[in-house]
């Protein structure tokens, strides 16, 4: 046999295409040329590829071997098909026998000595190799916990080229494969609780709407009031993510980085500095582009303290991910998108010095300064916030009254069941949260009764409130109703609701 | 001649024999051995019925520094076909078709490997 062909999967963003690896050895002086696009680091496979089989004792023949990648018009990058191309020469050369060869997807990257490496993305690529028919995949033994996250497709990990050969019949010394590492099970239980919250029962009554609701939330208030504290208790009372969040998520982290760690069921929560980048928090990079921190925080939350002293332009990205839950990253090689459907929580202090609470006495900041701080959220990003809390320094007496705050646990329990209650309430439209309900919907299929929405109503003409405003109000109070049982928002649940919303 | 005397050239010539030897059982005529104008040397000119073959010859002892054939670069291919020309002139030879053979022979530990390549150019 002079020809031979295998799989392998050219990866873009999160969608791969499927690439034929087409092996081919002439009676020629020996050389080993790749053609079809491949890029300068897919180049340097051919010399990984050539001492891998030498130092793995399979000898390729001193001739020349030419492998092909099609379709050729789809630009390859990377060391993932090294393992492809070696499987394809090796079965041209007759040194491994061919069954099932050509329908089995091969993703790896080669050391010198044999060794297959792990590397980024491989979930991702698992899922195209699925989704395009093929049933077998070999991966990185160490890519192969996330691998086996998918079902439907058998995967098989190993870390050395001459297992997978003689797999398929070589005769060479297999070098053992090194003792897997089981990923720790799924941790249980957040260790940060509500309990440990000194002071802010009524802030903790405001993030459990938010979690009940899915509601975006700003938090505002002195240094050391607990902003950091209470959102970092948020992810605690979320519903814990479903497998095919789960799976969502991991397939973002392997391209973000080569080892994505374990598969977790809980919620992400991501805090970026102030100083982060644009592109660390879309996305990017040169060849095929990564996730950035707002696809991270992928089904969790995205925590943005000192909220103003982001750059404007880093906040202003945002808005789009916020509207479509999908963050788009367009390259002139193409177009990745990535999902982004976070919960977003702002916190801020009231001003430059951030004692502009309360009476304001102890404020230094001028009017202006006080109104260019917050000018920096701007109108349309904050349009998007539901809540708006203002939390207070803590004294002393709440302090040594000693009341714990409430527990995650219990807590996580109440937004399970108002949760369940929205989502049987918007059975059959695409919306599982009320922070998804569109305002004509809540308007016309889930119409409060006039005496109930009089308040709310008079704002409205009043001008205190604004249309939109007005629909948030709605959302904030359907979630409000939720939680206390009813079923529909009363006049104390619509009146709490317009107390979380803030003005505006 | 200094050069004749090292190791390296002994064993080149030893190579070369084997390789006219070999070609020769083939049915090969040799035609000339080494030769050599101000731009190189051809190894060895053998005529396959009608057709001229020019053939490098390249000997290893042991596949420590790579298999003999893996030694014959671009490089010299391309100077071996400007040295085909001038050996055409020189004999004033033409019409006729030509091919470039390379013929990588291995010495190891007294056990000698051969493997001849036809039409390299």
């Amino acid at each position: 046999m002079k020809l031979a062909k295998t799989h392998s999967i050219s990866l873009f963003g999160l969608s791969g295409t499927v690439i034929e690896v087409e092996a081919d050895i002439s009676s020629n002086l020996p050389g080993f040329v790749l053609v079809g696009l491949p890029d300068a680091s897919l180049n340097e496979s051919t010399a990984r590829v050539r001492a891998a089989t030498v130092n793995s004792g399979l000898s390729l023949p001193q001739r020349k071997i030419t492998v092909n990648l099609s379709p050729a018009s789809v630009p390859k990058h990377g060391s993932s098909f090294d393992l492809a191309i070696a499987l394809s020469a090796l079965r041209a050369a007759g040194l491994v026998g061919g069954e099932g060869i050509t329908e089995t997807v091969f993703i790896g990257e080669l050391a010198l000595d044999g060794r297959i490496k792990p590397f980024r993305g491989v979930l991702p690529m698992v899922l195209a190799a699925k989704s395009s028919g093929f049933s077998k995949v070999v991966v990185p033994l160490e890519n192969l916990t996330e691998a086996e996250l998918i079902e439907g497709i058998e995967v098989s990990g190993y870390d050395h080229l001459t297992q997978v050969a003689s797999y398929f019949g070589a005769n060479c010394p297999v070098v053992k494969p090194i003792k897997r590492v089981r990923l720790e099970s799924l941790q249980e239980c957040s260790t940060k609780c509500f309990s440990e919250v000194l002071g802010q029962n009524s802030a903790i009554d405001a993030l459990t709407v938010a979690a009940a609701g899915g509601h975006h939330l700003l938090m505002v208030g002195p240094p050391g009031a607990g902003k950091t504290m209470l959102a970092e208790r948020l992810p605690g009372i979320l519903p814990k993510l479903k497998h095919e969040q789960v799976v969502e998520n991991l397939a973002i982290q392997s391209l973000a980085k080569a080892d994505p760690g374990k598969a977790s069921n809980l919620v992400p929560f991501m805090a970026p500095h102030q100083t982060a980048s644009l592109a660390s928090m879309v996305g990017g990079g040169s060849g095929s582009p990564r996730p950035g921190i707002i696809s991270l925080a992928n089904n969790g939350i995205l925590f943005l303290d000192e909220a103003p002293e982001f750059q404007t332009p880093v906040l202003d990205s945002l808005r789009q991910p916020l509207e479509s839950g999908t963050i788009t990253i367009s390259r002139a090689s193409g177009q990745a998108i990535f999902p982004a459907r976070f919960q977003l929580v702002l916190a801020a202090n009231p001003c430059p010095c951030g004692f502009s609470v309360g009476s304001g006495k102890a404020c230094m900041c001028t009017g202006g300064q006080r109104a260019k701080y917050f000018s920096r959220i701007s109108g349309p990003l904050s349009d998007r916030i539901d809540l708006r809390l203002e939390l207070n320094q803590v004294n002393a007496k709440q302090i040594s009254s000693g009341e714990p705050g409430p527990i995650s646990e219990d807590l996580a329990a109440r937004v399970a069941v108002a949760r369940a209650i929205a989502e049987k309430r918007l059975v059959g439209t695409p919306w599982v949260k009320n922070s998804q309900v569109p305002g004509t919907y809540l308007r016309k299929q889930l119409r409060l009764p006039t005496q109930v929405s009089r308040p709310l109503d008079a704002a409205l003409d009043k001008a205190v409130i604004t249309m939109r405003g007005y629909d948030r109000i709605l959302r904030l109070a359907w979630t409000v109703a939720d939680l206390s049982g009813n079923t529909q928002p009363t006049a104390d649940d619509l009146a709490l609701a317009m107390y979380y919303r803030g003005s505006a | 001649m200094e050069a004749k005397a090292n190791p390296k050239h002994i064993l080149g010539l030893y190579g070369e024999k084997l390789a006219g030897n070999y070609l020769q059982a083939l049915g090969y005529e040799i035609i000339e051995k080494n030769w050599r104008c101000r731009l190189g040397e051809i190894d060895l000119i053998v005529r396959d019925k009608n057709r001229y073959v020019f053939v490098e010859v390249k000997t290893r002892n042991g596949a420590g520094y790579g298999h003999p054939l893996e030694a014959i670069t671009e490089t010299k291919l391309r100077r071996l076909r400007v040295l085909v020309g001038e050996w055409c002139r020189a004999r004033q030879v033409s019409g006729v078709d030509v091919r470039i053979d390379a013929v990588g022979v291995l010495v190891d530990q007294g056990r000698v490997q051969l493997e001849h390549l036809k039409q390299v150019f």
